[in-house]
């Protein structure tokens, strides 16, 4: 006897002693039986036909008084059944499209890989966090021949896969860039024309672009309408924003930027972040830029890796653990 | 009822007569209460789709058989403007009354065999099988 033959059976047997004592076991073994048949995709149209079946065993001389109203019943439920195999297939489509994207992500994070170099003198800590699988945040770290190291951190407005493929663009973009230094301000305008030529018109890129001279101390950056970064300058004792002007990457294949300087002396701290931070909520409103800074001030004494990672923890509880936007945050403090 | 039979569509009620024409052929061929509604429910959206884009057309009913199988043959013809987005039409969710599973994808799933011949200007055939089980 097949499995459906079983289900039917017991169908007909629940029933007839539901009838009988209409006691709440029977009423138990419907639930059972009711996931049984989900599981094996039997469709309603044919649970109202073995209810038509158990109840023309039961009552054999209603048999007039049953059909009409039943197959009526049957009838009604045809569509319930399609729809119900509809929602099956898209739920199936769905999963395939999840474990695709879930395919994407692992490679985009190795596309994106970023070691984090040693920097004498430098102490330099990262926190990089997708709110879906992929990750529209783009952070990444080169050390030049002459000591010098570039950071940048990047933004596309939106989220998801089309974010991720253009941060892929803009990672191979960098890569291509000649060996040779060039100033933070030329390769925002050189990367600006890259993402104007090959990016979707309705999609930004903002990115902070910093260089820094260890010999010297000095930091030399440029933003496209990236969200300013945090200075902490330890003999003053206060953290002022890193504000540079400068428009969106891709909106004008004209746009030049400015290129300013900051001197780090030692403890000094800078702190570059994405909306992603900024744009935390607490109890439904967006946090002050000065949340963040307290919240940094508490862990200060650590490591630039233990307080970013500290900094994220604390933000992803205030989010009850479910992020809006990708989650980008880089230190660096000069220790020496 | 001879085996091959058919209902022209011309008016909302004439879906009415072609399901009844299927249902008893159906009923004939041995089709159980639930398969003669699968195939009275396919009927439906075959002569829908001829009586709301195509304006007039036909159902057609044979009982067919082969060595060891009996079963039920509904061709739905008509010369109206043809369906152009083939693919995308036979893609879950795309009816206009999306997310009901019913019109063509539903016939392909309430039949066992379908197959569409189509000519943008030309016409529509359409022809689904059903088998006893
Ligand atoms: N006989 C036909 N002639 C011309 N176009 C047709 C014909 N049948 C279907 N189509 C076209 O194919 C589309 C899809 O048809 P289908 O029956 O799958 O869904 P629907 O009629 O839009 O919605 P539903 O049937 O779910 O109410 C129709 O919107 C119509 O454009
Ligand atoms: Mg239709």
């Amino acid at each position: 006897m097949d499995t459906k033959d079983l289900d039917a059976r017991t169908y007909a047997d629940l029933l007839s002693r539901y009838i009988e004592t209409q006691d709440e076991r029977a009423l138990y073994g419907a639930e059972k039986i009711s996931k049984s048949f989900i599981r094996k995709n039997i469709l309603p149209e044919e649970i109202v036909n073995l209810h038509i079946q158990a109840l023309l065993d039961i009552y054999p001389e209603s048999r007039d008084q049953i059909l009409p109203s039943m197959n009526f019943l049957l009838e009604a439920m045809i569509s319930y059944g399609l729809a119900h195999q509809e929602y099956q297939m898209l739920r199936e489509k769905q999963l395939e499209i999840k474990s695709e994207i879930q395919v994407a992500a692992r490679m985009q994070k190795m596309l994106m890989q970023t070691e984090i170099p040693e920097i004498k003198g430098l102490d330099i800590g990262v926190i990089s966090v997708p709110a879906n699988q992929m990750n529209g945040d783009y952070h990444h770290f080169v050390k030049d021949k002459d000591g010098s190291i570039s950071i940048a951190i990047a933004d596309v407005i939106g989220k998801g896969v089309p974010a991720a493929l253009a941060m892929s663009m803009i990672k191979y973009a960098m890569d291509s860039f000649p060996a040779s230094r060039m100033s933070t301000s030329t390769i925002l305008a050189s990367l600006n024309r890259v993402v104007e030529q090959n990016v979707d018109p309705g999609m930004f890129i903002t990115m902070f672009y910093a260089q820094y001279e260890p010999k010297t101390g000095k930091l030399h950056y440029s933003s496209a309408g990236h969200e300013p970064g945090f200075f902490f300058s330890k003999k003053k004792n206060r953290f002022i924003d890193i504000d540079a002007k400068g428009l969106v990457l891709g909106v004008n294949q004209n746009t030049t930027y400015s290129q300013s300087e900051l001197l780090l002396e030692k403890e000094d701290m800078v702190i570059l972040l994405t909306d992603g931070v900024t744009e935390c909520q607490k109890d439904g409103k967006f946090i002050e830029r000065e949340d963040i800074v307290e919240v940094i001030k508490k862990y200060m004494h650590l490591t630039s890796q233990e307080i970013v990672n500290r900094v994220y923890r604390h933000f992803e509880r205030l989010q009850n653990f479910d992020l809006r936007d990708d989650f980008t945050l880089v230190i660096f403090k000069k220790v020496v | 009822m001879n085996s091959l039979s058919y209902v022209s569509i011309m008016k909302e009620w004439d879906i009415v007569a072609a399901r009844q024409m299927g249902r008893e052929l159906s009923k004939q061929i041995g089709f159980g209460t639930v398969d003669q509604a699968r195939i009275t429910t396919a009927i439906s959206e075959l002569a829908r789709n001829i009586y709301l884009y195509a304006g007039e057309g036909q159902i057609c009913f044979e009982a067919i058989k082969t060595l060891d199988q009996k079963g039920i043959l509904i061709i739905a013809k008509d010369n109206g403007p043809g369906i152009k987005d083939l693919s995308q039409v036979m893609e879950d969710g795309y009816s206009t009354s999306g997310g009901l599973g019913a019109g063509l994808p539903g016939v392909r799933r309430l039949m066992d065999e379908f197959d569409i011949e189509t000519e943008v200007g030309k016409g529509t055939k359409i022809s689904t099988k059903k088998w006893v089980r």
